[in-house]
């Protein structure tokens, strides 16, 4: 609560909020106190004055100072519309939230009830219980209250059912937690906060609805006054005396953004608890770049790094955001080359950084990304010292990207041919028939049955399966040199993961185009790749050929040896425990020195944990970033070329 | 537990989407039955003799007797409700106590001001909110520009935050009796529309506007807008063809309610300028305590906001193709 | 811990025409102390079949027995008993555990539910749960949002452990984890059922996780049990085509380096 309380004063429009309100409550605190007389006394001599010293806002009908009744009026317009939102909120809550835990029948009656008052027009509400009860000030408070309601109850009916749903309510159900406690620690302290935050904003329109009815004459009634009621009288002398509307109205319109800014800083505030918001990036100053110095070019010993010209040439690639103390790095000094008719994998766990290098390649980054590096080549041309537009446009359709979630990367909203055809149509200058066909043949080059009808569907008529595969479709239809798929099986199961990923090996051994291909599973990159990057907490670990994961034992990188080891295969003795790596992930979030491993390695010396070790060639024909490779262990230097490995593409 | 449609699954054919609109209809419907219902006898319970109270206490014990036999209110209660309801569905929505005139006409005469100026100003709010909302978010994604963002935030929570009829008279006050740009008040001519069009559309599209932003920046942010740009579209085509409908199916989801109760607003704005319209008519009833008139009256707008509000949900389907929207609601 | 008895189960979801059965006529027995693994691809029914047994989800007809006791029966039961024949540790620990309450106090809801501990006692057990799963005593004064989502599923394993229940259901715990925070958690659940008896129904998706840690393996599929068997010879000799099907699909390590892939492109016949 301390921490909220001092964060919230942080943010410059809460101040402000804070204070207006104070003005607020003061005035309606003293003001009838010391005004309130006056307020009243008719000055049969002063009628309808305009703007003067003695009255600044004038006066009205009857003589009265405008400036002093707006002020007075203060504590009858807050009051109203604090008890109008607070029984609303109370009613709300009661329909909403409590059926959570009384169960599904009960949830189901209170929300058709919900619905139904829902669907009441507000004024009609109004002026029905204006009929019923006479116009009048505790009338128009109870027909906000009653207008309020439904919008609380259906607040907290989805907040609530979101609770309802989820699994700690269903753990503590398990647990034969009573009902009563599951609403009191389970529910009410997961919807409080939103709940706060529409309540102090719903203060604020209910202040200007109560103003409307007192406007219309169905408020409240004289002698009574509000600012709604001043507004109205001050409308009909608006030609001798313009200011008499203004005052009123400037009051009703300080009194609602006082409060609507206060739930807006709420808000942002329960925003920002949730995700620190980031400096902005002027305050950050520039992007962090790799320090290493340029060298020259390592070779990855494979024959033909010699002879071929590479695909793709990335070196010293860093990506930073902006976070709440300073630059966070999710990529550093990243360097690695992908030659034609190549497929790399690239393997990692959550936050290794392996999907943002990848993305940053394809000139996707997320905006508010900085994306440096000192050398960034795709096919013969240099990419360094364009903006990212232009690197887009030079990339054009030689680059396609194949996305990990196929529901959520296709676009829900447009047919899948129509998503397929944009390729060709924008880039290939072909007509919308033309298009069309192709990428009907797409599809039907990715075994989709009965293609030409499926074009015509919308993404969420496919299955997961078929989502996928029309992924690699569009990734194809503009026949890429380098193909980019980032976990294009993780959400699929084993038997859909196998055909998608032949089909992936299928369409690149057809074109000779290369591919990146991004897991956190090794076994799917075995099978699939040439070449594995290893990454770690944003940096590659090792560069290897992917036939040394068969035999572990000549892996160097602690890291990728325990990668490889730790999870159960179809072969692993049942009778002894898995191998693992202890401790957890680093948070990059903090300044690192040293490897980034050493915390969780058994190898590490105090030269580790101070020093950033530097990704080199190493003896089993790859690059290592380690100063105690394990394979060292074994000394004696294998042939690299795995056998029965045969030439892909080209 | 879901399952997603197979190779051979069904299509989603006419049918669905026929049943969706006809549950939508009926739903409609019955909130319309609970409206007139409850309606009828709030206005059955107000205190008194509505019709004595309409005329005054002077009026003549004959002349109430007779305008009470005339409007049926010597007949039980539920004779009265099922008359009520039947003369409904033949288009009679009632007479008025004072003067005995057929509510229908009163509405054939005033609605059409009505549904104008709230037409005109709903159109004004959606072609200005979203593409506010959708420029703004363009600009301010990715933590970029916190100037903009701040202004705009700033700017729209204070338009927001001015009530209809406020803006209305302050309009009145500086373009019509200050500036003598625009007429005062009533219904002469297409000048004349301007500033109740104004006055209606501007907190609303405030409000919206916000909205749109918010959902504007969840959509750049969704993954078919990075494949979209993946494929190297044109930037506006990323924009219009793949974010725009997208964040209207959610500005729209949000903000729907904010356009029906613009309905409520041209009341007051009504009120503001003196428009011959439902709202004036409905006020006027209210304070001379004629209840056939608010009865009649306020059926009207009621089905007006909920055919609003079918049509919201009618256009949100058609944006949205995905099953969730049709199967669940 | 005891014997669960599941017979003829049949779950249906749904209405009229829509109405389809997620869990269509299983039989499956968990022997006291051992583990049943549960695999199957998505929408095979493993899941409800797990909720089932936990009474989160509504049987169509069948019966359940945890040593004769009637599981399905929901009347006249009281909650913390029937809290302790059953706990289920679920697969997403970022969603199973309250935000609003700390790891200690989580453990400790589960304690102050079932006996009449005292505060110092309690302290003392919830310190012992956490030495049990490999934590640290520091990591009680923390909010889930504050650990890791390895620690998480620790904690939910010790709040499941806090109630010393019959029966443990264990609904994909390792899939929503890293690759190397999920063997610690597979050695961990090893550990505890060798050390405290546990009688586990394990679901997972994961063949190679099922075969190291179960005893025996039913592969589900369509809300049936196609195959049932020792867990090691499952894998080993699959006997059902269907079982077969899913073994040759999980990728393997033995085939880095070799076109193993295009060899199954050629065989599903592509072009």
């Amino acid at each position: 609560m301390t921490t909220r309380r001092s964060g919230l004063l942080r943010q410059p429009m809460a101040i402000i909020a804070t204070c207006m309100l104070g003005v607020l409550v003061l005035l309606a605190v003293f003001a009838p106190v010391l005004w309130g007389e006056d307020a009243v006394a008719a000055h049969p001599d002063a009628i309808a004055l305009p703007s003067s010293a003695e009255h600044l806002l004038g006066t009205d009908k009857l003589g009265r100072d405008i400036l002093l009744r707006t002020l007075v009026a203060t504590r009858l317009s807050l009051v109203m519309a604090v008890a109008a939102t607070l029984m609303g909120v109370c009613a709300g809550l009661v329909l909403g939230a409590l059926p959570a835990v009384l169960g599904a029948r009960a949830q189901r009656w209170f929300a058709s009830v919900v619905s139904t008052w829902l669907a009441f027009p507000v004024l009609l509400v109004a002026m029905l219980t204006v009929i019923l009860l006479g116009p009048g000030a505790t009338t128009a408070v109870v027909a906000l209250a009653l207008t309020m309601t439904p919008s609380f109850a259906r607040l907290a009916q989805t907040l609530s059912s979101r609770v309802g749903g989820s699994e700690f309510l269903a753990a503590a159900r398990m647990l034969g937690v009573s009902r009563g406690r599951q609403f009191t620690r389970y529910v009410l302290p997961n919807i409080a906060e939103p709940v706060i935050v529409n309540v102090t904003t719903s203060i604020g329109g209910g202040l200007l609805a109560l103003s409307s009815l007192s406007f219309l004459g169905v408020g409240v009634q004289p002698p009574d006054f509000d600012w709604g009621r001043q507004l109205s009288e001050g409308f009909g002398q608006v030609y001798s005396s313009p200011v008499a509307a203004i005052g009123p109205g400037v009051a009703v319109v300080f009194a609602g953004l006082a409060f609507s800014m206060l739930g807006e800083s709420l808000a942002a505030q329960l925003r920002d608890r949730e995700h620190r918001k980031a400096l902005s990036p002027r305050r950050l100053g520039p992007a962090p770049v790799a320090e290493r110095p340029a060298q020259t070019p390592s070779t990855t010993a494979t024959e033909r790094a010699e002879t071929t010209v590479p695909l793709l040439e990335v070196d010293g690639l860093s990506v930073s955001f902006p976070g709440p103390d300073g630059w966070i790095r999710p990529v550093q000094d990243v360097s690695f080359r992908v030659f034609p008719g190549e497929i790399v994998g690239v393997v990692g766990e959550s936050g290794s950084g392996k999907s943002v290098t990848m993305m940053s390649v394809a000139q996707l980054a997320p905006a508010g990304a900085a994306v440096t590096a000192r050398r960034l080549r795709f096919d013969g041309e240099d990419l360094t010292g364009l903006t990212p537009a232009e690197r887009g446009k030079v990339l054009g359709t030689r680059v396609g990207v194949v996305f990990q979630d196929s529901l959520t990367a296709l676009n829900p909203a447009l047919r899948v041919g129509t998503q397929l055809a944009e390729i060709p149509r924008v880039h290939g200058g072909a007509g919308r028939k033309k298009a069309h066909e192709m990428a009907v043949r797409a599809l039907d080059d990715v075994q989709i049955p009965d293609a030409a009808r499926r074009a015509q569907q919308f993404p969420h008529e496919f299955s997961g399966g078929m989502r996928q595969r029309a992924l690699i479709a569009m990734s194809q239809i503009g026949s890429p040199s380098l193909i980019i798929a980032d976990e294009p099986t993780t959400a699929l199961d084993v038997t859909v993961q196998r055909r998608v990923l032949a089909l992936l090996r299928r369409e690149c051994a057809e074109s000779g185009a290369a591919a990146i291909v991004v897991s956190h599973d090794v076994a799917v990159l075995a099978e699939l790749c040439r070449r594995i990057l290893v990454m770690y907490a944003g940096r590659i670990v090792e560069d290897v050929d992917v036939a040394l994961l068969a035999t572990p034992e000549r892996l160097a990188h602690p890291y990728t040896r325990a990668l490889a080891a730790s999870l159960p295969d179809l072969d692993t003795d049942r009778t002894k425990s898995l191998v693992t790596i202890p401790g957890e992930p680093p948070d990059l979030s903090r300044p690192m020195t040293g490897c980034a491993f050493a915390a969780r390695c058994a190898f590490a010396t105090d030269l580790c944990r101070t020093e950033t070790p530097v990704l080199a060639s190493h003896r089993h024909g790859g690059r290592v970033a380690c100063r105690h490779p394990q394979d060292a262990v074994e000394a004696d230097t294998a042939p690299v070329t795995a056998p029965g490995r045969e030439e892909v593409g080209a | 537990m879901t399952r997603s449609t197979s190779a051979t699954g069904r299509r989603p054919g006419g049918n669905r989407w026929l049943g969706f609109l006809l549950r939508r209809t009926g739903r409609m419907l019955v909130a319309m039955w609970v409206i007139i219902t409850v309606a009828f006898i709030v206005l059955r319970m107000a205190g008194g003799d509505p019709v004595r109270s309409a005329l005054g206490a002077t009026a003549d014990a004959s002349v109430v007797q007779a305008r009470r036999e005339q409007l049926g209110l010597n007949d039980p209660l539920i004779l009265q409700y099922f008359d009520y309801l039947v003369g409904l569905f033949r288009g009679d929505l009632g007479a008025s106590i004072i003067t005995g005139r057929s509510v229908t006409e009163l509405v054939s005469h005033r609605l059409p001001a009505t549904l104008e100026l709230a037409g005109i100003a709903f159109l004004v709010v959606l072609l200005v909110a979203v593409p506010v909302g959708l420029a703004i978010a363009i600009i301010t994604q990715g933590n970029g520009r916190r100037g903009a963002e701040t202004v705009f935030t700033g700017v729209t929570a204070f338009i927001a935050a001015i009530p209809e009829y406020l803006l209305g008279v302050v309009l009145v006050i500086a373009f019509a009796i200050t500036l003598h740009a625009f007429p005062v008040a009533g219904r002469t001519g297409p000048a004349s529309y301007v500033l109740p069009v104004i006055a209606l559309s501007v907190s609303a599209a405030a409000s919206i506007s916000r909205i749109a932003r918010i959902e504007a920046l969840n959509t750049l942010k969704d993954d078919y807008v990075r494949t979209a740009r993946s494929k190297r579209l044109p930037a506006w085509m990323v924009y219009f063809r793949h974010a725009l409908p997208n964040m209207l199916t959610a500005t729209l989801t949000i903000g729907g309610t904010l356009l029906a109760a613009m309905i409520a607003g041209s009341v007051l704005v009504e009120q503001v300028f003196n428009w011959p319209g439902l709202g004036m008519a409905f006020v006027g009833a209210i304070t001379t305590k004629d209840y056939g008139i608010v009865q009649g009256l306020a059926l009207v707008y009621a089905a007006i906001i909920l055919v609003v509000n079918l049509l919201i949900d009618v256009v949100l389907s058609l944006l949205d193709r995905r099953t969730s929207l049709l199967e669940t609601s | 811990m005891a014997e669960l008895v599941i017979e003829d189960l049949v779950v249906t979801f749904g209405h009229r025409h829509r109405a389809f059965n997620a869990v269509d006529g299983i039989s499956l027995t968990v022997p006291h102390g051992t583990i049943v693994g549960l695999v199957g691809e998505s929408g095979s029914g493993k899941s409800t079949v797990a909720r089932t047994v936990a009474g989160l989800q509504r049987a169509t007809s069948g019966r359940i027995t945890l040593d004769g006791d009637d599981l399905l029966r929901t009347r006249g039961v009281d909650r913390r008993r029937r809290a302790r024949d059953v706990q289920m540790i679920f697969q997403d620990p970022y969603s199973s555990l309250n935000p609003r309450m700390t790891a200690g106090e989580t453990i400790e809801e589960a304690l102050t539910t079932h006996g009449d501990l005292d505060a110092r006692q309690r302290a003392a057990s919830v310190r012992e749960l956490l030495e049990l799963v490999r934590l640290k005593w520091a990591v009680a004064d923390q909010y889930p949002s504050q650990i890791s989502g390895g620690m998480r599923q620790r904690v939910a394993i010790a709040r499941c452990l806090a109630v010393r229940p019959r029966l443990i259901v264990a609904d994909e715990i390792t899939s929503a984890l890293d690759a190397s925070v999920q063997g610690a958690v597979l050695n961990l659940i090893r550990d505890l059922q060798r050390e405290l008896e546990l009688s586990m129904i394990f679901i997972t998706h994961n063949l190679a996780a099922v075969r190291y840690i179960a005893d025996t393996t039913a592969v589900m599929s369509g809300g049936r049990v196609v195959e049932h068997g020792d867990a090691e010879a499952i894998v080993a000799n699959p006997r059902q085509p269907y079982t077969q099907a899913l073994v040759s699909a999980i990728p393997r390590i033995e085939n880095a380096g070799t076109d193993h892939l295009l060899r199954l492109a050629d065989a599903d016949g592509v072009r």
